[in-house]
């Protein structure tokens, strides 16, 4: 069982000495009251808000604690862990803010806290479908059959207001009212593991921490449908996830949980694995299908929705990952508690793949309706070494970037849509001052072009041009008007491709050049990039407090840095490479691409 | 150098083997297609001949979809496949520096073979383990938090 309280304690560098015997403190409490199954206290890394440390931060709810000291612990201990009543004096003044706001009685308080994804994830031990079956698994697979009609399994889900995960956020329960009502011989559930976007694999994390509950969640849909077979798509690149899907799927068969007459109520369903081959155009539903078929992955036109005609031509539905792994709770615990969590429009949860320059990158399941600022700063960790916030970019290639200003924006589906980004399948990169957004920009592009199927010239051709321009932009051969053509041709290919790769291909372009225009202008103007990223617009230059550490000139890829041990160092640009190595390792962080600091020296120099 | 592709009467009944598997299920040239590319390590013309006549596709669809696809190839891969995470995060945390490296150590881009036909060079898009950017993998074996003495190290190891 998991502790029913975290108590985790900032050992960052600026609290490290007054972490200890705070740890001690709340040891002995535990011991005192004899805890130790129930709550634990452990030193962390750090929490990046080192000017106020230091922290204690208490699960569940994320409760931070800033500036404690050891004489604190007792009232701490007392109060929060033992009636669960925050010390509000003590608390962290953001989050001070955010309690007010909310709800809080301590029933909702908790819910809103709960893990429902990835309950399992991390606790359950996923080769064995009998730690599933420990914590309810099949139970609600077992009520849906014996107890409701598939009208009442729709209706639940509509109720429970579930959206889809994969991207789109399109009610659930309605997607599955279609696919029921479309009178066919044969139906088809999918469950859509391709899980493509660059930089998020909160699917991965399901399936291989918890395989059973996607089962179960496809056995339920294919009941509230008329489907007896379903097919798991999944990407070729996460081996160890189909292994443990293969194993789930042959121990659930073993004790009839799949195949035929599950629980005697005459209903029979079956699951084949499909392996994807390294197309993210095959994320797409209908490529998806064309996919399975044994056809090149290409988009279909809608209409036909799946719903109607589908996979081999049958209706078919077409779920996410993290959408069926919602399914179990919502039967077991109901709609309403499901409606409960989250916002008005967007209930449940968001599991979210935070990386980048984050200090805790890693996955982690909020309530729909936390904050950007909540999830980067308070359970991220904010930015590691001190650096600054630039943007935070999410959905991925389809997505966009969001900026300081907009941090306090609560997630949901409509509030990252009415920002120019989306909430895409979860992944959520954080960037720093040394990020440059034109770069971002055009690695996205890059990443679309690749991935463009090829099927409709705006996003073929469009897609290609744009990066053209991106290209020219970040060697610095661009010029004011290449940003107006960027902004034309976003439209056009958003307004005219087929599919959703081409619709949204240029978000991350649009949205870059919307909140960091003044970026693009020092690349096409004054040809520098103020990132110090673009290698034709930088270079990289050895500052004075180098200590000589020969680092660098070991680790330097082409060998173009020289120097004596305790001697300032010097890089030759006409070998650098600019892959920036040598920058991420230099303990001084003696070597810079700043423009400020690279002219500098370059003028000296002449 | 070319390699050569290794094309046996025993791989090539393992590869009917698994065809009669594929064909009792819809939709059976995606999985013959794995399964060929598993055994031969890529899908030359020759082998697309084959699952052609046995599941009565023509050559010319099994030849569009076996080009469409990134995870297939035609022309045979090197002995040891280094792929590199060019995936956001990693791409954030600097893979380009290791992608770097292992291009001037190997002296192949992306997509290219060594002329020993021991290393082929590939970059990824995310592989899920974006905690431990930058990411990479020696015939699917994940490196994380790389760095460029850990690819130098590495690719030392199995030039032996
Ligand atoms: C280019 C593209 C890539 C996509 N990739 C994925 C993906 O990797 N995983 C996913 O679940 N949905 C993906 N989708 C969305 C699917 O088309 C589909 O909407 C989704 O699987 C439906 O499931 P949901 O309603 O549960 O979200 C993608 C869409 C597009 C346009
Ligand atoms: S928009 Fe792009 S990916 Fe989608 S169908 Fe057209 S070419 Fe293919
Ligand atoms: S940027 Fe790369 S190539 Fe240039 S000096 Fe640094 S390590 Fe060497
Ligand atoms: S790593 Fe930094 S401190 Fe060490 S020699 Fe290089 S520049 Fe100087
Ligand atoms: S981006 Fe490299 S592993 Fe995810």
């Amino acid at each position: 069982m998991l502790d029913r309280m975290h108590i985790l304690i900032c050992g960052g560098p600026d609290c490290k000495d007054k972490s200890i015997p705070i740890r001690d403190a709340f040891k002995a409490n535990i011991k005192k009251h004899h805890l130790e199954n129930e709550v634990s206290a452990v030193i962390t890394g750090c929490f990046g808000l080192c000017a106020l440390g230091p922290h204690i931060l208490i699960y569940p709810g994320e409760i931070l604690y800033s500036g404690v000291s050891e004489e604190n612990i007792q009232e701490i201990f007392e109060e929060h862990v033992m009636k669960n009543n925050p010390v509000e004096r003590l608390l962290y003044r953001g989050k001070f803010d955010r309690m007010k706001l909310k709800n809080r009685s301590e029933l909702t308080f908790f819910a809103q806290q709960e893990r429902i994804v990835l309950r399992n994830c991390g606790t359950i031990n996923p080769l064995d479908i009998n730690e599933y079956i420990g914590r309810d698994g099949y139970m609600a697979l077992a009520k849906v059959l014996t107890e409701m009609t598939p009208e009442e399994v729709i209706s639940e889900v509509k109720k429970s207001g579930l959206r889809g995960r994969g991207g789109g956020g399109f009610p659930t329960g309605l997607k599955w009212e279609f696919a029921k009502k479309s009178i066919s011989d044969e139906k088809y559930v999918v469950c859509n593991a391709d899980e493509g976007d660059p930089g998020a694999f909160m699917d991965r994390a399901v399936l291989e921490g918890d395989p059973h509950t996607v089962l179960e969640a496809m056995a339920i849909c294919g009941y509230a449908i008329g489907s007896h077979t379903g097919y798991i798509y999944i990407r070729a690149e996460y081996p160890v996830a189909v292994e443990r899907l293969e194993i789930a799927i042959g121990q659930a068969k073993k004790l009839g949980l799949l195949g035929k007459n599950i629980f005697e109520s005459g209903f029979d369903f079956d699951i084949e694995i499909r392996l994807g081959a390294g197309a993210f155009v095959c994320g797409e539903e209908t490529a998806l299908m064309a996919s399975i078929e044994g056809e090149r992955g290409m988009p279909r036109k809608k209409p036909p929705f799946p719903a109607v005609k589908g996979l081999f031509g049958k209706p078919t539905n077409v779920n996410n990952v993290e959408t069926f792994a919602n399914i179990p709770p919502i039967f077991l615990k109901g709609a309403d508690w499901f409606k409960s969590i989250g916002t008005e429009k967007s209930s449940g949860t968001k599991v979210f793949a935070l990386g980048g320059k984050i200090a805790n990158t890693g996955l982690l399941e909020v309530p729909m309706g936390t904050t950007l600022r909540e999830v980067i700063f308070d359970i991220g960790g904010g930015i590691p070494n001190n650096k600054k916030f630039k943007a935070v970019q999410t959905g991925g290639p389809s997505g966009g970037c969001i900026t300081e200003e907009m941090l306090d924006t609560p997630i949901d589906f409509d509030n990252l849509i009415a920002l120019g980004s989306m909430m895409g399948s979860g992944g959520m990169i954080v960037m720093d001052e040394d990020t440059c957004m034109v770069d971002v920009a055009r690695f996205y592009l890059e990443f679309t072009v690749d991935e463009s199927c090829g099927k409709c010239t705006p996003c073929r051709e469009g897609t290609k041009r744009m990066l053209d321009i991106l290209n020219r932009i970040c060697q610095g051969r661009g010029n004011l008007d290449d940003l107006n053509i960027l902004e034309r041709l976003a439209r056009i290919i958003k307004n005219s491709s087929l599919c959703g790769l081409g619709q949204t291909a240029p978000n991350p372009v649009l949205s870059t050049l919307k909140y960091f225009k003044d970026e693009y202008i020092a690349h096409v103007t004054d040809k520098v990039c103020p990132a110090g990223v673009c290698s034709k617009l930088t270079k990289y230059v050895i500052l004075d407090n180098c200590i000589g550490c020969t680092k660098c000139a070991k680790n330097c890829p082409v060998g173009a840095i020289t120097g004596n041990v305790k001697e300032k160092h010097k890089i030759n640009s006409k070998l650098c490479t600019k892959c920036g190595v040598c920058k991420s390792i230099c303990p001084v962080e003696a070597i810079s691409t700043k423009p400020e600091k690279w002219r500098a020296i370059y003028a000296k120099a002449n | 150098m070319e390699t050569k592709v290794d094309i046996t009467n025993e791989k090539i009944d393992l590869l009917y083997a698994e065809m009669e598997k594929h064909k009792q299920k819809s939709g059976p040239l995606m999985p013959t297609l794995h399964s060929a590319q598993r055994i031969f390590g890529c899908i030359p013309i020759e082998i697309q001949k084959i699952i052609s006549k046995e599941l009565d596709i023509s050559v010319a669809r099994i030849n569009g979809v076996v080009t469409f696809y990134g995870h297939f190839s035609v022309v045979p891969k090197g002995k040891n496949i280094i792929s590199v995470c060019l995936g956001t995060a990693c791409y954030v945390k600097g893979s380009g520096g290791i992608l770097d490296t292992v291009s001037h150590e190997l002296k192949i881009s992306v997509g290219e073979t060594t002329d020993d036909g021991l290393f082929t060079l590939e970059g990824t898009r995310c592989i899920g383990a974006c905690g431990l950017a930058p990411v990479f993998m020696i015939n699917g074996e994940v490196y994380g938090n790389a760095s460029v003495q850990m690819v130098k190290d590495i690719i030392a190891k199995y030039k032996t």
